[in-house]
């Protein structure tokens, strides 16, 4: 390039420079006309507007809390709803002196200890612009004596706040869940989630169960009121506002009749309870006992209250539904049996001799039979009839821990069901990769033949053995469980359903299913380890009975149940499906130190089913003792 | 002696821009005492930063641009390398990615990132002055749009937005083809519907109550309403400096950084905005017409971009204030509170007095 190209480049681009930056200054002095008539636009031509709004008046901007959307149950019982209160409410940055003025209140209020340390406490968490509720529930009387004194109040007044409530008190608690407080996580779970708009001026969140799985819907949208007022800060007039939208309202699929027949059969057990429609996962029995009152944590449960609960040896808060962990016991039984038919390891008759014990072959350690000299010839079906432990307990060796692990897993062990409600717990499976994980050893044969009979390390939530069981009966097709029905919209009225949401299908041969369903069905037929639980039934209930150890025993110790901390008893188990032909029903039920699976846990099924499938309430005691079979106290 | 060592000091100060930035600064000082409500710890802890910032553009000031020119590129990467350093180590607060942990202190490298770019890209493309292709546009555009998309990851979309603004300028003032203007318009219009999908739903939001600001009264429209009541009530002449009453009560959000503007509105009206426009437009001028008597195209470039970047702060800032544009995290220049917004807009007016002073010597070399 020449040189004088070069400069003429230079010369170029200087007077090119020159016009562009011109121009910019043109559109920069545009610019600035342009701010300068925003200024005129507010400043002289609305002046008028914002001087009458800003001088003698100011905007306030309050926000509209929606209504909590109901929670029904599929018959439309009212399950959470709410109401409105009087609460008298402080503003702590319009109050020159706090604790005078808390001590000027105190003869026309009366407040207990609890309301002042609750409203301490949400003072730490609020900021001094927030309203901050010193009473709620104010009576008439109450309310009309403040009215009256209101003027030497300045930043008191008496609101009406919305109020959860949960007409049925602890029924079905850990399934409808609470709201409380918003505290500093749910405001980072708020934050995240982008909720902060909505939640302006809401002070409570769903924390368990329905209430906090489905808050996003039944919170609804919060609305606003534009407000002008005057110094003093009472409102002159509305300038604009925006109602809020109500939530959601929620159908689940509980049946609360069902769900009371199933609370009151527990009477005073421990133990969790789920019922399923198999052929499309809706729930139709939640029990978690003992349960709560979730309406004493609505506005904030008091500190003594909150210890009891949370002290309690009972774990009353502890939803054991969905994260109580059990050995299976003999309920594994029937899976286990159709483990061994799919795999090909037993063909029929599948006959073996009972003596009573099991020997491990090359050890000689022997495991034995809950029977003590044995049932003599078992086959399959039999074998799950009575629970034979020594059947099992070979089939198991034959089998294998890898394959049995597989199998089981196909069954949803050792996952979680994902139900509609948060924490589940996903139980535990063993297999030799796990115990290695774990306890960096091998696995011993020996726990292979206790894992055939569901013990050892395998743990069960009683979802997960009700979405097993429901899966047997519904032929090896796994649906999700599901609590909710469907979702109504309250703005538009649409109403949303759900469909069902099938998890896998599990292709069984279809005579292996029936071998192992014929044995369920005989567990409630006299012989059966359930008879007195079937004695009488119109209708055919197939089922299976379990123990689980709480405490170990030693050798040649004989359980007595009698002679037990009633804590260490065994835990009994019962899941069952009905009618056997075409099931409706499947249920899984532990009662927690109810020792025979047949006597404690399996009455309380029977009386589930006679409701569900007759309308039928009770079943008489005279029917249970016809049946009656010495079994009946083992399995 | 002492006239002597006056003049020491004040050589390669343009004292003209001085005085109009020392204005503006005393303006800024009262503003923030009357916002603040009278907190005068703010106010002296502002002033620490103006006297840091003085010592900054006073050394910057006798920098020969040439070190500019030659630091360009180090500055660049090392910049580019922290802004890596943030996507990998950055500290998290309020749900944003953006500084860096240094142990003694923490900080943001976007910040850097704003006087490195222009610099970056005038270095480049004065470099390719006599051989300037259209691939050198694209190879400069790049040196903009890989820490623009860094910085409007972290999530910062206003400093990613003022970046790319000061990369534009820098094109088209090197002569970037009005074709490719056009087209990148149009292009960058019709991927409109795109950006608008991968924005957050905050950003969306602020967008759409722009639009309509009753829409959301209790979030970025409340900004934009009380706002607009500061500035509307002020009316001529203002309710007088400590006096304005939205600004006092709690009312106002943000009122000592970004909305620092509607309290200086309420107090002294109309007649104030359109002194302290003047005086930005002064100090604008004077920018760019020291950028356009510089020498060579680098000095040129890099000036021109000072001013010129200086002028969309103070844009964004006072179109969002007073609601005429969304609500994006912008401080109004030599005003607002804010320590390190205080010392990077003092030492890009210290780059343009050493292009100012030096301009002779860099002509003849």
């Amino acid at each position: 390039m020449s040189y004088t190209k070069n400069s003429q480049n230079i010369y170029k681009s200087r007077y090119l420079f020159k016009r562009r930056l011109a121009l910019l200054t043109a559109l920069i002095s545009i610019a600035f006309l342009a701010i300068a008539g925003r200024f005129f636009y507010l400043q002289i031509f609305k002046y008028d507007f914002y001087k009458g709004l800003s001088e003698n008046n100011r905007i306030a901007v309050i926000p509209n809390v929606p209504n909590r959307g109901l929670i029904l149950d599929r018959n439309g019982i009212v399950m959470a709803d709410n109401y409105f209160v009087y609460s008298l409410e402080i503003t702590p940055s319009k109050v020159s002196n706090l604790n005078k003025t808390i001590d000027n209140l105190k003869p026309i209020v009366e407040f207990s200890a609890g309301d002042l340390k609750q409203f301490k406490k949400i003072l730490k968490e609020s900021s001094s612009l927030d309203s901050i509720p010193i009473r709620t529930h104010l009576s008439e009387t109450e309310a009309a004596r403040f009215a009256a004194n209101k003027l030497q109040f300045e930043g008191v007044e008496i609101k009406s706040r919305l109020f959860r409530r949960y007409p049925k008190g602890a029924f079905a608690s850990h399934l409808i869940g609470h709201i409380n407080r918003i505290n500093e996580e749910d405001k980072e779970i708020i934050k995240k989630l982008g909720w902060q708009q909505n939640y302006k001026g809401t002070d409570s969140i769903g924390k368990l169960g329905i209430e906090k799985y489905y808050e996003a819907k039944l919170h609804g949208t919060t609305g606003f009121q534009e407000v002008e007022i005057d110094a003093n800060g009472n409102s002159i007039r509305i300038l604009n506002s925006t109602p809020s939208i109500e939530g959601d309202a929620i159908t689940l699929s509980i049946d609360s009749n069902l769900q009371e027949i199933a609370e009151n059969a527990f009477n005073k057990y421990r133990g969790a309870l789920v019922a399923l429609n198999p052929k499309n996962g809706e729930v139709l029995a939640f029990v978690s006992r003992p349960n709560f009152d979730p309406n004493q944590f609505v506005g904030g449960i008091d500190v003594d209250e909150w210890k009891v609960l949370n002290e309690s040896l009972d774990k009353p808060m502890l939803n054991r539904a969905i994260n109580g962990l059990y050995p299976p016991g003999s309920t594994i039984k029937p899976f286990v049996a159709l483990a061994a038919l799919e795999n090909d390891i037993r063909k029929p008759p599948f006959n073996i001799n009972d003596p009573g014990f099991f020997t491990l072959p090359n050890s000689g350690h022997t495991y034995k039979d809950w029977k003590p000299y044995g049932h003599g010839v078992v086959d399959m079906v039999m074998a799950i009839t009575i629970s034979c432990d020594t059947f099992f307990y070979g089939l198991g060796i034959e089998l294998g821990i890898k394959k049995l692990s597989e199998f089981l897993s196909r069954f949803g062990f050792g996952e979680t069901t994902h139900i509609d409600m948060f924490g589940e717990n996903a139980g535990l499976l063993p297999s030799p990769e796990w115990k290695q994980k774990r306890y960096k050893q091998p696995w011993y044969l020996g726990e292979t033949v206790i894992t055939s009979i569901g013990q050892g390390y395998t743990l069960v939530t009683p979802m997960q053995l009700a979405q097993a069981v429901a899966t047997i009966a519904n032929g090896g097709l796994m649906i999700q469980p599901r609590l909710i029905q469907s979702i109504k919209n309250n703005q538009t009225g649409k109403i949303e359903t759900f469909k069902n949401k099938i998890i896998r299908e599990l292709h069984f041969k279809p005579e292996n299913l029936a071998l192992v369903k014929e044995g369920m069905m005989n567990v409630t037929e006299p012989g059966g380890t359930a008879a007195s639980v079937g004695a009488g039934a119109s209708y055919k209930m197939a089922a299976k009975t379990g123990t689980a150890q709480v405490v170990e025993m030693k050798r040649n110790q004989k359980y007595d149940p009698n002679r037990m901390n009633e804590r260490h008893r065994d835990h009994a188990l019962f899941i069952a499906y009905a009618p056997a032909e075409d099931p409706t029903i499947a249920v899984a039920i532990i009662v927690e130190n109810g020792g025979h699976g047949g006597s404690t846990a399996g009455p309380i099924a029977r009386k589930l089913m006679d409701y569900y499938l007759l309308k039928k309430i009770t079943v008489s005691k005279e029917n249970n003792k016809a049946a009656s079979l010495e079994s009946e106290y083992h399995d | 002696m002492l006239e002597r060592l006056l003049l020491r000091l004040q050589k390669n100060i343009d004292s003209t821009l001085m005085v109009f930035i020392s204005s503006a600064l005393v303006v800024g000082l009262f503003t923030l005492y009357s916002a603040s409500g009278r907190n005068i710890i703010l106010v002296l802890n502002q002033l620490f930063y103006i006297g840091l910032g003085f010592i900054l553009l006073w050394v910057t000031a006798k920098i020969h641009p040439k070190y500019f020119q030659k630091l360009a590129l180090p500055i660049y990467i090392a910049g580019l390398l922290l802004l890596f350093g943030v996507m990998f180590f950055g500290q998290s607060s309020h749900g944003a990615k953006r500084w860096l942990n240094l142990g003694l202190f923490k900080m943001q490298p976007s910040e850097i990132m704003r006087i490195a770019v222009p610099i970056a890209m005038a270095w480049y493309l004065s470099k390719r002055e006599n051989k300037r292709h259209a691939i050198d546009y694209v190879i400069a555009s790049l040196f903009f749009i890989l820490p623009v998309i860094l910085i409007i990851n972290q999530p910062d979309l206003g400093t990613g937005l003022l970046i790319a603004a000061s990369g534009f300028y820098i094109l088209f003032l090197a002569g970037l083809n009005w074709k490719f203007i056009v087209g990148g318009g149009i292009g960058l219009f019709s991927l409109t519907p795109f950006i608008w999908t991968h924005l957050h739903d905050y950003q969306k939001n602020r967008v759409l109550i722009l639009l309509d600001p009753s829409q959301d009264p209790l979030g970025s429209g409340y900004h934009t309403i009380q706002s607009s009541i500061a500035m509307g009530s002020g009316g001529l002449i203002g309710k007088g400096w400590l006096n304005g009453s939205q600004g006092q009560l709690d009312f106002l959000p943000e009122r000592t950084t970004d909305f620092i503007f509607a309290i200086f509105s309420e107090e002294f009206g109309l007649l104030g905005n359109l002194l302290l426009l003047g005086l930005y437009g002064l100090i604008i001028g004077r920018s760019l017409m020291i950028a356009s008597q510089a020498k060579n195209t680098f000095t040129r470039l890099l000036a021109a971009n000072i001013g010129l970047t200086f002028f969309t702060y103070i844009f964004i800032n006072i179109a969002m204030v007073s609601g005429i544009m969304p609500v994006v995290g912008v401080p109004l220049p030599l005003i607002s509170f804010g320590g390190t917004s205080m010392t990077i807009i003092l030492i890009s007016f210290g780059i343009l007095m050493s292009v100012h002073s030096h301009k002779e010597l860099v002509g003849s070399s």
